[in-house]
């Protein structure tokens, strides 16, 4: 191909959740400017099956950036080099023929290795479950427009709803809080009437949640902030302080 | 929930280290301030030292609650410190900043290590100075001075021997700049914490709490040095 790339990887593998893991360094020939970095992951694991080698494992599933499945460290950073940007919507044009790239997974005690570049997010599933619904029957469709929100608060939660639960807020926090991911449910919920009826007992529960979950405090880094793909601002953790604090008060 | 439990939590954690953060950070404005009087003179600034002294019951009320604001502030640093190593056992091989709206930095990472050696140093300090030749328990009538017929701790007399040494002043001035470093990320972040943050004034909060650290840091290395280079 006119503008192929060559590129070296060098990749965390690791077998099992137990098993110790360690670098190994790919280099595939054949990448070219239009991929993107799932692509060349796909491309890589084409090369090892070939080799009779194991594939790479990694999470995908939407490859246009709204599922959340995807995520891995890339050079040091969560999702890559591209803000707001999941790595599956990360293309190679980014990078020069002969670059190399270290790729790792989400490191956290509360996202444990599956395999390779898995990891295990349920610790999120836990979350959510603890606090992060509501019970008010909200009606079909239509009912929507018979409780009208200000539009100022509608389009706060709804920057608060764009997580995707990818975790990279984890991977990036130098002290691998999930407080940006709890923070976002907490903060969207307080803003519609419809999470009203649990709106105490969802702030302590999904903090308390957070916690037992393994993850560590937030040191206001931020840095959550700026890997978030949907770029979830950190006015979140503020919210949910103040919802934990009145939840606890009052 | 008791008060403990809330205290303990991760968000409650964060509000001991908010609230008492910033109290201390209103104690150091307030002693760098009260420093600053030596520029009026060794008698000013022993008649500012008097009368603190002199509130008695007021100045161990308010000892007393900063000795309690250094603990929490300290503890609980340290236990979000032991709280991170342990939610990330293996770090990354490479890790980088994504860069703005991240206000991670070199300050912000060395928060809990910038505390510890504050909170040593101040140890030393309270034993050099407060607890010094004069001082409580120590009454060595070499550092008594008598002002307008009222006599009184000469503890000017104690800091003009103090940085007349060279290595004491470096020091200080060394600590005193690792204070500016714990100050850049600890005024904003201490506000943050407490839930009082926009994303409007971030940007704004973030710089004038650097300049305040800075302020108040320079504000303490002036007079040592004005003092070591024999200015006043
Ligand atoms: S694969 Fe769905 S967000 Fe990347």
């Amino acid at each position: 191909m006119a503008n192929s790339m060559n590129i070296t990887l060098k990749v965390w593998r690791q077998a099992g959740p137990k098993a110790k893991g360690g670098f190994e360094t790919y280099v595939v020939p054949e990448a070219n400017p239009h991929m993107s970095f799932l692509e060349l992951l796909d491309v890589l694991n084409e090369q090892l099956i070939k080799e009779g080698k194991e594939p790479v494992e990694f999470d995908h599933d939407c490859r246009e950036g709204i599922c959340g499945s995807c995520g891995v460290v890339i050079d040091g950073q969560a999702h890559g080099p591209q803000q707001r940007t999941a790595c599956c919507q990360l293309h190679m044009r980014h990078y020069k023929d002969g670059d190399s790239i270290v790729i790792e997974p989400w490191r956290a005690e509360g996202f444990p290795i599956i395999k390779d570049l898995v990891v295990d997010r349920t610790s999120f599933d836990r979350i959510i479950a603890a606090g992060g619904y509501i019970s008010a029957n909200t009606g079909a469709a239509q009912d929507a427009n018979s409780l009208p929100i200000a539009k100022a608060d509608a389009d706060l939660a709804m920057d608060f709803a764009a997580c995707i639960g990818c975790g990279a807020c984890v991977a990036a926090c130098p002290n691998a809080s999930a407080s940006l991911f709890t923070a976002a449910k907490i903060a969207q919920l307080s803003l519609l009437p419809q999470g009203d009826p649990e709106r105490k007992s969802r702030a302590i529960a999904m903090v308390d949640q957070m916690e037992q979950e393994g993850f560590g405090d937030c040191s206001n880094h931020t840095e959550c902030e700026a890997v978030c793909p949907k770029g979830i601002s950190v006015s979140a953790i503020t919210k949910m302080r103040r919802e934990y604090m009145k939840a606890v008060i009052g | 929930m008791s008060l403990s439990n809330v205290l303990r939590s991760p968000v409650g954690k964060k509000f001991v280290t908010g609230i008492t953060g910033l109290g201390l950070v209103i104690f150091v404005l307030m002693h760098m301030i009260g420093n600053l009087s030596m520029f009026s003179g060794d008698d000013a600034y022993n008649e500012y030292a008097h009368f603190l002294a002199s509130l008695g019951p007021l100045l161990y009320a308010v000892e007393a609650g900063l000795v309690l604001f250094f603990l929490f502030h300290a503890i609980t640093g340290v236990r979000i410190w032991i709280g991170k190593r342990k939610a990330r056992p293996q770090g990354y091989d490479m890790y980088r900043s994504a860069g703005s709206p991240s206000l991670q930095s070199s300050s912000s990472r060395s928060m809990a290590i910038t505390g510890i050696i504050l909170l040593v140093f101040t140890v030393f300090h309270l034993i050099s100075f407060k607890f010094g030749p004069g001082g409580p328990g120590n009454g060595d009538p070499a550092y008594m001075t008598v002002i307008d017929g009222v006599e009184m701790r000469n503890l000017a007399l104690l800091v003009r021997e103090k940085f007349a040494t060279t290595w004491y002043t470096l020091g200080y001035t060394a600590i005193m700049l690792l204070l500016v470093v714990h100050l850049r990320h600890g005024v904003w972040s201490a506000l943050q914490s407490l839930g009082a943050m926009r994303p409007s004034i971030t940007p704004a909060v973030y710089t004038i709490g650097g300049l305040l650290g800075l302020g108040i840091g320079l504000g303490f290395i002036a007079m040592p040095l004005a003092l070591y280079l024999g200015w006043i």
